[in-house]
């Protein structure tokens, strides 16, 4: 984008990093963002007794899985060259192949595939240490929230 | 003609019931939510908790936060349904054993966004069946006639316990 190499990292995936690492509910979950690039997100969460859904079993509950899901589509919107200023979920739907492994961490992997004025369109998958099988996909689709005039 | 049972029994028994879903669950004891029981219809509540934002700036609750409100909010309908069906026969167990359906898929509507204060949903299933159910969960705030986020979803009902008809 600039005549010259760039230097350092790129500001707009700093600030991406930043806005992710300070929402409050994701700190809550002990997400952890762990690669960030153009319009794409990774974030895991690692297993955690107070996020079971099934005493049963272990299972780490589908809320769980959905706000770890929501978080890395936000974050692969704000991480997309085109964002603005803030971003909030429209709609979300998440389909659970399987539960997740117990004892697992679950990672999340986002990329936001399309960009207009006003809409970002994400799709996501959840997986746990067999990266062949997902534990869950999502779509979701986004406001894009720009300053007024830009 | 059998006697009506005595109010505290019925309301003992209904709230016990009750407790016990809530209890098995780690996750609702995370996300801080409780329900609320006038006969068979729940309301959920999600007290509001600093934990539960998304946004700092605006301040604004997190979608997914929202979402799995929503979501617990559902699940605990079916198998509080459930338990109901079982609890509530002549005659019947008076503490039946908790079975929890899977989530098959969630549509979330984010209609506005999530205020700062306590939230609540209420779940109408809308299909039941043996194997699956179709739920549909209205979240909202100061005003039920103001929703702020809504959603549809798929569960897999649990295997009924060997022995039952």
């Amino acid at each position: 984008m600039t005549e010259d190499a760039p230097q350092g990292p790129d500001p707009r995936l700093q600030i991406a990093r930043q806005f992710i690492e300070a929402i409050p509910h994701a700190r809550a979950l002990g997400l952890r963002l762990t690669d960030l690039g153009a319009g794409r997100a990774e974030i895991a969460m690692p297993w955690d007794g107070r996020l079971v859904g099934d005493p049963d079993t272990g299972v780490i509950h589908g809320g769980a899985v959905s706000a770890l899901m929501d978080t890395c589509g936000g974050a692969a919107v704000m991480a997309h060259p085109g964002a603005g200023a803030s971003t909030a979920t429209l709609g979300f739907r998440i389909d659970y192949m399987r539960p997740a492994t117990p004892g697992q961490a679950i990672r999340a992997q986002a990329e936001c595939y399309h960009m207009t004025r006003f809409v970002a369109f994400v799709r996501a998958v959840a997986l746990d240490d067999d990266p062949d099988r997902p534990v869950a996909t999502a779509t979701g689709s986004f406001a894009v929230e720009r300053p007024e005039g830009t | 003609m059998r006697r009506p049972e005595p109010v505290r029994i019925i309301k003992s028994r209904r709230d016990g019931a009750l407790d016990r879903i809530v209890a098995a669950v780690p996750y609702i004891g995370f996300l801080g939510m409780r329900f609320d029981r006038r006969g068979d219809e729940l309301t959920a509540i999600l007290p509001f908790d600093e934990r539960l934002i998304g946004n700092p700036m605006l301040p604004a609750l997190h979608g997914g936060a929202t979402a799995a409100f929503l979501e617990v909010a559902a699940i605990v309908e079916l198998a509080w349904a459930l338990m109901w069906d079982e609890m509530e026969r002549p005659g019947a167990d008076p503490s039946p054993p908790i079975r929890l359906p899977k989530t098959i898929d969630l549509s979330v509507d984010y209609l506005r966004s999530g205020l700062p204060r306590d939230a609540y949903a209420r779940a109408r299933v809308n299909r039941s069946g043996r194997r699956f159910a179709s739920v549909h969960v209205e979240g909202w705030q100061d005003n039920r006639q103001r929703l702020f986020a809504q959603a549809t979803g798929h569960f897999l009902m649990p295997e009924r316990a060997a022995g039952d008809d």
